[in-house]
């Protein structure tokens, strides 16, 4: 194996070796948000003709675990590897920045696929799922993927203790995933909120995903498209260069 | 070509000045010491060489490779023992041994992986989670994983620190063979005895600076010669051998008294003199100086 394949296959035996906390909880944290929120909400909101909220519900749901677990996984292995002190073996190695990115947030796409495959073959026994355009349902899963698990990695560059990382997660992707329209279409929102939602990179991500089930969504699909891959090629710079600077984690 | 070329380099953090202007070159072989109380920056000179840490300015090379612009090759010849005691638990010993050479791009290690867990007495705890080793044990796996990619240059950071007699036995055998089979070794200790037997040759440094760079025979032959203690059962010091007295309080309690000697030839002589004085010898010793008189003389100089 090359150094690259080394540390990406590290990276997910690391996830796979306490997949109870990292693939199994995550699944079963969705499966309870849609039976909570479908129950209650069932009768109540048909958020695009035809498709009933439990079915709206289930992309929403899937593409946040993908997003959430993507995010989880190169930010709290790198954050512990620095606590431990253990980073210190990848970094006396030759691999390079390139290597360090690619490894560290292909790892944690496939945390996050994964989970998201989980959540979606459980839900989907809840609801009536149709694949309008599937295509377009794995564009964003793995941009999505790629997108959070590039800023778990700069979460896990910048953090220097547990409760910096805590921080990010709760103020930053927590509010930016609930606010991009899991549980809901951003049409129902006042224009100022659906202004405000057009700035946040998650709600492009699960609109699109959402598009590859339902042919339905807020926005293009290319549109969707071409704005989260923006946001990942500009996060991946980010990233890239914070590797090869060697900030705080050469220091 | 130098094992390890370190030119000029320098860096502070804050206010402090870790490193200031050190230069250095360690040959191809050589068994080094790199030597100096808390702080000198010996620790901030290994993390530049192995790429942890970056120089503000100054440049270091190991086998030509220049560790920032060529990192990749000069990464390859150097394996490194972290002073702190590391590890990953999610692996086993097995595991961490494989994973470490496949980030140096081998494949098939085993054998060798095999040999250096046999000469570190790892082998029984091949398939043991990392968590479940004593100290004692991790320290030996942080060395196996300095080992795995068989770097022409070894550096291992105070290796011994808080270890029993039984590792550092097996930790020299192994590392000294290494030494004799062409591996260039760089050593931090604050054991000057081990620094003594083990390296050809030393460096100290103080306040980021090199105090001392010398061949450690050399080193200890800067302090003058060795030291005859005589305790005498009855007589007294004759007035002849008095200069020779190291303590001057010496002359003036009791009957234990350390002469200087600059040979063993010297020796002798004091002998006769005692005994022409009537003075009968209740015990005697000649002291040796070591490579920690040389170090309390050179740091104490240099305060």
């Amino acid at each position: 194996m090359t150094g690259f394949q080394t540390l990406f296959y590290k990276e997910t035996l690391r996830f796979w070796k306490v997949a109870t906390q990292t693939v199994a909880a995550p699944i079963l944290t969705a499966v309870l948000y849609l039976l909570i929120f479908g129950h209650v909400l069932e009768d109540h909101v048909q958020v695009y003709p035809g498709v009933k909220y439990t079915a709206f519900l289930v992309p929403g749901l899937v593409m946040m675990s993908v997003l959430q677990n993507a995010f989880a996984n190169s930010s709290s292995s790198l954050i512990q590897s620095k606590i431990t002190g253990n980073l210190v073996f990848v970094l006396l190695t030759p691999l390079s920045h390139w290597e360090l990115f690619g490894a560290y947030v292909m790892a944690a796409m496939v945390r996050g696929l994964v989970v998201g495959a989980g959540v979606f073959l459980v839900t989907a026994w809840f609801a009536d799922i149709t694949f309008v355009a599937p295509w377009w349902i794995a564009i964003f899963a793995v941009l999505g993927a790629a997108m959070l698990g590039t800023m778990g990695l700069i979460a896990g560059i910048w953090a220097e203790k547990f409760d910096q990382l805590a921080a990010f997660q709760n103020f930053l992707i927590m509010p930016a995933t609930f606010l991009s329209g899991v549980f809901y279409s951003v049409q129902s929102l006042p224009a100022f909120w659906q202004t405000v939602s057009h700035f946040n990179p998650f709600f492009y991500m699960i609109d699109g995903f959402r598009y590859g089930f339902f042919g339905q969504s807020d926005v293009n699909p290319w549109l969707s498209c071409a704005a989260v891959a923006c946001f990942l090629a500009l996060l991946g710079s980010l990233a890239i260069y914070l590797l090869k600077s060697g900030y705080k984690l050469r220091h | 070509m130098a094992a390890i070329q370190i030119n000029n380099v320098e860096k502070s953090y804050r206010a402090l000045k870790a490193l200031n202007g050190i230069s250095l070159s360690i040959e191809e072989g050589e068994f080094f010491g790199l030597l100096g109380p808390n702080g000198a920056g010996k620790t901030t000179l290994i993390s530049i060489i192995a790429g942890l840490n970056r120089a503000d300015s100054g440049s270091v090379a190991v086998h030509g490779h220049d560790v920032v612009s060529d990192y990749r090759q000069a990464r390859k010849m150097l394996g490194v023992v972290p002073q702190e005691l590391v590890f990953d638990p999610f692996f086993t010993v097995r595991e961490t041994l494989r994973m470490q050479s496949g980030y140096y791009g081998l494949k098939n290690n085993d054998a060798w992986i095999d040999e250096v867990m046999h000469h570190l007495d790892l082998t029984g705890k091949a398939d043991a989670n990392m968590r479940a080793l004593s100290g004692g044990m991790k320290r030996r796996v942080l060395v196996a994983q300095a080992l795995v990619h068989k770097p022409p240059v070894i550096v291992l950071d105070e290796p011994t620190a808080g270890v029993d007699v039984e590792l550092r036995q097996t930790l020299w055998k192994f590392i000294s063979r290494l030494n004799r089979e062409g591996h260039t070794v760089v050593l931090t200790t604050h054991y000057l005895e081990e620094a003594q037997a083990l390296c050809n040759r030393v460096a100290m440094l103080k306040a980021g600076r090199v105090v001392a760079l010398d061949t450690t025979s050399t080193l200890i032959k800067r302090i003058s010669g060795s030291q005859l203690v005589v305790q005498l059962a009855s007589g007294t010091l004759p007035d002849e051998l008095k200069a020779l007295v190291s303590h001057p309080e010496e002359l003036k309690f009791g009957s234990k008294y350390t002469l200087r000697v600059t040979e063993y030839a010297d020796v002798e002589p004091i002998l006769a003199k005692l005994r022409l004085s009537g003075a009968v010898i209740e015990d005697m010793q000649l002291q040796q100086a070591d490579l920690e008189d040389v170090f309390i003389q050179i740091m104490e100089g240099e305060k």
